[in-house]
């Protein structure tokens, strides 16, 4: 199939012009027309109907993030069209969809904007020329005298709508490259808009995962293990199947699902279902002696992920030795939505509905269970009541197990997640201890460097990867491994443990930067404090060669009136990080009452290169502090005999409304490589956070969550 | 059977009198915009009005509703024109959206008792219902402008 003829077939399946941006790229093409060919799955990024109607397919999926809005912008600048003239739509599964850079259709690693720049900028430009030179075709006007405008062609004295274009458009050959305007044009791009979805989302016409609905649909809650990794032994359903309103109930490998016509009747079932559980080796887990296990293993070398020099040796001929160990527990992720997935198996094809940021690998997991092809499952993303990373699992947890239970029933069923099954039955960012010494020169400087990580590996368990490179994790050292720091340090020795535990661990907004950059950034305000000098003033020191670092933290040192002493019972902290191409730093201002932190100001200056929305990357500030905020007071999962001790928002503390900081940000006005912005605001909030505690009381805290630690002003 | 009066409309449900008011309103009524989060009453998510309370529709018995008046977010205005939901997409509120609807039902009643809140009677009102996107410092900007415009729609 050529490129033309595509374009016809596009046209006819849709009645108008399909511009797919994988188009210029002549290689990709093959592909793209055989799946075209398949059926009515528009794998397209543009669609302009004759009526109009301008629909734009995300490739990637809406989350809270904003790409429902910034995705549009981009492809709306080109395609000079008002945003209020989209309409906007979830892709399905196609590989036109994949990433760019990471291959497969996936939204993770704060990845999307910068990824998408170029593609959603072309497939605009792309079906402007051909609509303009449709436009000169019909009108017989010349090329150059036809302009665009909202949506419109003028041509001489005619004017035509898109729409009416649409259908000569799609018949003109696809120009291979296509010149995209200049900084100047741009109308949305760096300045912004209003959130597109809002109107929806305030007035309950959203439909999110859990919203689905239609005739016939059951609703299936799982007993799931109490202890991690165990497995059903025997079941007993009398009681169960008595309940008004239960139908089924069915085992699948992670437990016995009971089925009802409602939420409300699978849950009384669920209660009075009786299991044995064969518990295996979790049920000897405990969070007690896994840190004082982790802690053993950390004080020895681990696999190098990092290392110059001879650390060891250089260690031992400092002037000053400053050594700490890190504890960081075990989180869930707890997005508002609990999982949820809804299936409807029928002959020969199956159809999903959820919200997930995996939506081809949650394709072939429920292909392979039901023996299908790929692309005989039809999946439709829903907007994700936030994702967080927990929906995003290389296995398709939450979908496989919904397949398993209609393959099993027979009927569509939507499986929904209790809050509680969310905290007990996993995953989670991993348990980590660090263990670091640094040495010090006489004019404390940092001049060797040990620092031993321990914890499970996410990449490992994801099973999708194959074998660490040099059983190599980045995600478990990213954020120490790479730090500006070390490159002062002559001497130094990055090592991991990958341990292993029947723990279902997963990537959590910021992965292993949400440890590192606490070890990194407390311990720079440890050695500017050994050092008797400012902490802002240490780092700039220090950040000679690293000037996006730099840019950050004096735009918020300016900003936030870092030299300026605080009120009296105010105390600040400050903290820098780079975290998936963007550089963040924070200060923050807390006080101390009743043996606990407030934290009253929060100010943050960030560089992700161009900002192409703005008040977006702002809002993913905010956010990112709020996540940063709640994970560094009151984080933690606890273990005891394999049971996770946690169970919903009243032992698992989310901040509120009352503890939410005044929040400033600050965009450094930079020309530098874009970089993301939904996950970089959380790693140096909670170091920030602890430096400002110091400041108060003089005591470091070296295990999160701060909850655990009594704090009392210094005398 | 019960009847419930939801936005407005006179309903007959067959519900166990114990199902809580969420799952008639979601399951039974196909309303969906009302939002599951905890179960507990600790998120706020289920967050309707009865007789014009906030109440957490997830531990609401449908008994306790019966013959009463019910609004869900559905029903908080006729073309999402309430000065909150002006404010909301004003200030970009929402990120995901999940917990939206129960933050708007409690404001709602905020506004209506209170039409100058400060900054104290919005963490008192509000504290109740969690966003795990952290957009609490919008919706303090949203429901101040809110009460802004509610007194301008008052005067004129």
């Amino acid at each position: 199939m050529n490129r033309r003829s595509f374009l016809q077939s596009g046209a006819v399946l849709s009645g108008g012009l399909l511009i797919s941006f994988t188009i210029p790229q002549a290689n990709k093409l093959a592909a793209l027309g055989k799946t075209a060919a398949a059926g009515f799955a528009p794998n397209a990024f543009l669609n302009i109907a004759t009526d109009n109607t301008i629909t734009v397919y995300l490739s990637h999926v809406e989350m809270g993030q904003g790409i429902w809005t910034t995705l549009p912008m981009l492809l709306a600048d080109e395609l000079d069209v008002d945003l209020n003239q989209v309409t906007v739509k979830h892709s399905g599964v196609d590989k036109a969809y994949n990433h760019t850079v990471y291959g497969i259709q996936i939204t993770g690693g704060s990845s999307t904007t910068w990824s998408e720049f170029d593609r959603y900028r072309n497939a605009g430009a792309t079906a402007r020329i051909l609509l303009t030179q449709a436009a000169a075709k019909r009108s017989g006007v010349a090329i150059q005298n036809c302009k665009t405008q909202k949506g419109i062609v003028t041509a001489g004295d005619k004017k035509y709508t898109y729409g009416e274009l649409a259908a000569e458009a799609a018949l003109l050959p696809v120009p291979q490259q296509v010149p995209l305007r200049a900084k100047t044009e741009w109308k949305y791009i760096g300045k912004g808009s209003r959130r597109i979805d809002a109107g929806v989302k305030t007035n309950g016409e959203a439909k999110f995962g859990m919203d689905i609905q239609f005739p016939g649909l059951l609703t299936a809650l799982v007993a799931h293990a109490p202890v991690i990794g165990g497995k059903v032994k025997s079941y007993d359903a009398t009681k169960a199947k008595a309940v008004p309103g239960v139908r089924q109930i069915v085992q699948i490998p992670t437990g016995i699902a009971v089925i009802a016509d409602n939420y409300w009747a699978a849950q009384q079932g669920r209660k009075v279902l009786q299991v044995t559980w064969d518990d295996g080796p979790g049920a000897s887990l405990i969070t007690a002696k896994q840190t004082t296990a982790y802690k053993k293993l950390a004080a020895t070398d681990g696999l190098p992920a990092q290392k110059k020099g001879n650390a060891t040796t250089a260690l031992t001929k400092s002037a000053k030795l400053i050594s700490s160990e890190y504890v960081f527990p075990y989180l869930a992720h707890a997005p508002m939505e609990p999982l949820n997935c809804t299936v409807h198996i029928k002959k020969d094809s199956c159809e999903i509905w959820t919200g997930t940021q995996l939506p081809g690998i949650d394709q072939v997991g429920a292909a392979k269970i039901l023996n299908l092809k790929p692309e005989q499952v039809k999946i439709n993303v829903a907007f994700l009541g936030g994702g967080f990373g927990r929906r995003a699992t290389p296995g398709s947890d939450f979908v496989v197990e919904a397949v398993h239970i209609a393959k099993a029933s027979g009927k569509p069923v939507k499986m929904v997640w209790t809050r509680e099954d969310d905290m007990k039955s996993g995953y989670y960012r991993p348990f980590f201890v660090h263990n670091v010494k640094v040495g010090l020169d006489k004019n404390d400087l940092p001049v060797a460097w040990k620092h031993n990580i321990a914890g499970q590996s996410i990449m490992e368990g994801a099973g999708m990867f194959g074998p660490l490179k040099d059983g190599i994790d980045d995600t478990s050292v990213e954020g120490v491994k790479g730090s500006p720091y070390l490159d002062s340090v002559p001497d130094h020795y990055i090592g991991l443990h990958n341990t292993k535990e029947v723990v279902p661990v997963l990537w959590f907004r910021s992965v292993g930067h949400t440890h590192t950059a606490y070890v990194m950034e407390t311990m720079m305000d440890e050695l500017a404090h050994t050092a008797g000098r400012d902490p802002v003033e240490y780092r700039r020191s220090l950040f000679k060669n690293h000037p996006r670092h730099l840019a950050a933290l004096n735009l918020v040192a300016d900003k936030g009136d870092w030299e300026k002493s605080l009120p009296k019972g105010r105390y600040k902290g400050v903290a820098v990080h780079e975290a998936f191409g963007s550089y963040v730093a924070i200060i923050a201002e807390v006080s101390i009452n009743n043996g606990k932190a407030q934290v009253h100001k929060v100010d943050c200056a960030i560089d992700c290169g161009l900002a192409v929305n703005p008040d977006g990357v702002k809002a993913q500030m905010e956010s990112g502090i709020i996540f940063g905020l709640t994970m560094a007071l009151y984080g933690e999962l606890k273990l005891e005999n394999g049971r996770v001790q946690q169970n919903n928002f009243y032992d698992y503390r989310i901040a509120r409304m009352n503890e939410s900081p005044e929040i400033n940000v600050f965009i450094v006005d930079s020309n530098e490589k874009m970089g993301g912005a939904g996950e970089c605001a959380v790693p140096p909030t909670a170091p920030a956070i602890v430096n400002a505690i110091f400041a108060a009381t003089g005591k470091r805290i070296y295990n999160l969550p701060i909850m655990n630690t009594k704090l009392t002003l210094k005398a | 059977m019960l009847t419930i009066t939801i936005n407005g409309k006179q309903q007959e449900v067959n519900a166990d009198p114990d199902m809580p008011l969420l799952w008639v309103i979601r399951d039974l009524l196909g309303l969906t915009g009302t939002k599951f989060g905890c179960g507990v009453a600790q998120c706020g998510a289920c967050t309707v009005h009865l007789n014009g309370e906030a109440v957490r529709s997830c531990v609401t018995k449908v008994s306790r509703a019966a013959g009463q008046q019910v609004t869900t977010i559905e029903g908080l205005s006729k073309g999402n024109d309430h000065p909150l939901q002006i404010a909301w997409a004003e200030f970009d509120v929402p990120q995901c959206g999940y917990c939206q609807s129960g933050q708007l039902m409690s404001a709602a009643v905020l506004l209506r008792e209170n039409p100058k809140p400060t900054d104290q009677d919005i963490d008192d009102a509000m504290s109740g219902n969690i966003c795990r996107c952290g957009t609490y410092p919008r919706i303090r900007a949203a429901i101040h402008k809110a009460a802004q415009l509610q007194q301008e729609g008052a005067k004129s």
